[in-house]
């Protein structure tokens, strides 16, 4: 803990916002610059930036690789599973008009779930691939840098 | 006779007056698309000369920034904004198209980027190097 | 004037051996063009290149570069050698920048990229899918197979880099 005290303070500190943060880029991606790309890009900068301060085994606590390995194929098949329900109700693949009453409301319903299947797949693929680089690196000595 | 050649000298000289305008048009016309031309070719003979495998990636990587570039220029519609909607009436937007398609492909990039550096990383577990001619040597000394 | 600082970035990370200066001259790379994407009204894309390139991309080679080598070693082959892909990268620039002599000039509103679909999705949007950014609109709802395709190939490149470095954890099942 005596080294970088101060960036570790920081990291903590700054931990919360950063995925407070991730959801509103993914929620209000409909209204604004935003949208499940760079939500689970700055849901997956979180746990980098924590992987980098601290030893990744802690954040494997709440976050395990298993949850991970779901999580990244889970958006997936939302993804695709938002397309097949549009099927089902009668509509063409992904084509969200028919989720709802409305086609307006069941295109609204149709993109919040997709950014979601988005925004899961790629925080999960990135931390995943993150912690692959981690896994394999010794302990860095501080003269390494 | 004469007054072609009155037109003529009448075009040279407005030609002549014109000039630093009609340069200033040719080369804010195409500025953005040479400049990108430019970056690709320096990201591109990066990765044809350099033998460092994670030096290659990261001309692959400028390569593929220029190229986006290039796309948001064609995208771009001079005096438009960003494109969300708002209720002010006859505003005039850039074209998403090219946004949504460069958007996936920088998420794209940064996987399959994570990628060659994860068979670099592996290279290197291999041969114990990650410089191509060296590589190359320990294969030929292999077989 | 950021097309200048870009080009200078790019010259610095061809002639620079030390990769960690390297890395961090591409992050900055990525960091000016988001700025310059943002001059072009892309703020989603901007937003994009700040967050990868110079957030996880630079982490990621940082990474690589830990796990392989810091120092580029000099190039062994000489100038001469590297003649013939000067003049192959000189040339096609070239030639780019020849055929780019014919493209419609920059922003121009009548251009053909700006007249074939992207009126459609700028005018139904509103009407159709309701969603005041266009960007999430195409990338959701009009061009979402192309979406959908751009998720398998991440999720793809994921399982790849996992099975490479070994993150997966298949030993507590064969126990």
């Amino acid at each position: 803990m005596q080294h970088h005290l101060v960036l570790r303070v920081i990291a903590k500190l700054l931990f919360a916002p950063i995925l407070l943060f991730a959801f509103y880029v993914q929620f209000h991606g409909d209204f604004g610059p935003g949208g499940g790309f760079q939500a689970g890009l700055i849901f997956a900068s979180a746990f980098v930036l924590h992987g980098l301060l601290f030893d990744v085994s802690s954040a494997r606590q709440f976050l395990p690789d298993r949850l991970l390995q779901v999580g990244a194929a889970v958006g997936v098949l939302l993804y695709a599973g938002t397309g097949l329900a549009s099927v089902l109700l009668g509509g063409n693949f992904l084509d969200y008009d028919h989720l709802a009453e409305a086609p307006t409301s069941g295109q609204h319903l149709g993109i919040i779930l997709v950014e979601a299947g988005v925004g899961i797949t790629v925080a999960c693929v990135v931390v995943m691939v993150f912690r692959a680089f981690a896994d394999h690196l010794p302990c860095l000595r501080e003269q390494d840098w | 006779m004469n007054v072609t050649e009155l037109v003529m000298g009448g075009d040279a000289a407005l030609f002549m007056s014109g000039m630093n305008a009609h340069l200033l048009d040719f080369l804010a016309s195409g500025y953005n698309y040479w400049m990108a031309v430019v970056l690709m070719m320096i990201g591109f003979y990066i990765t044809l000369t350099r033998s460092n495998l994670v030096k290659k990636i990261i001309g692959l990587n400028l390569f593929q920034t220029a190229m986006f570039l290039l796309y948001i220029s064609i995208g771009n519609v001079a005096n438009g904004t960003v494109p969300i909607l708002t209720d002010k009436p006859g505003a005039l937007y850039s074209n998403p198209l090219p946004h949504v398609l460069i958007l996936t492909a920088i998420v794209v990039g940064i996987a399959t980027t994570a990628l060659g550096l994860a068979l670099a990383v592996r290279i290197h577990e291999a041969y114990g190097t990650i410089e191509e001619d060296e590589i190359l040597d320990a294969e030929a000394g292999d077989s | 004037m950021l097309f200048a600082f870009l080009i200078a970035t790019a010259l610095g990370i061809a002639y620079l051996r030390h990769l960690f200066a390297v890395v961090m001259l591409a992050g900055m790379f990525s960091l000016l063009s988001a700025l310059l994407l943002l001059s072009m009204d892309a703020a989603d894309v901007a937003f994009t290149e700040a967050a990868v390139g110079a957030g996880i991309a630079t982490i990621l080679m940082l990474g690589a570069m830990a796990l392989t080598e810091r120092q580029e070693k000099p190039l062994k082959s000489s100038m001469l050698k590297r003649l013939p892909a000067l003049a192959v990268a000189g040339s096609f620039g070239a030639l780019l920048i020849y055929a780019m002599f014919d493209a419609p000039p920059f922003g121009d509103p009548f251009a053909p990229a700006q007249v074939h679909v992207a009126p459609y999705y700028i005018e139904q949007t509103a009407r159709e899918i309701d969603v005041p950014n266009l960007v999430t609109a195409i990338l959701a709802s009009y061009r979402g197979f192309d979406t959908l395709g751009e998720v398998v190939v991440i999720f793809t490149a994921g399982i790849g880099v996992a099975l490479l470095l070994g993150g997966f954890v298949f030993r507590e099942r064969s126990k």
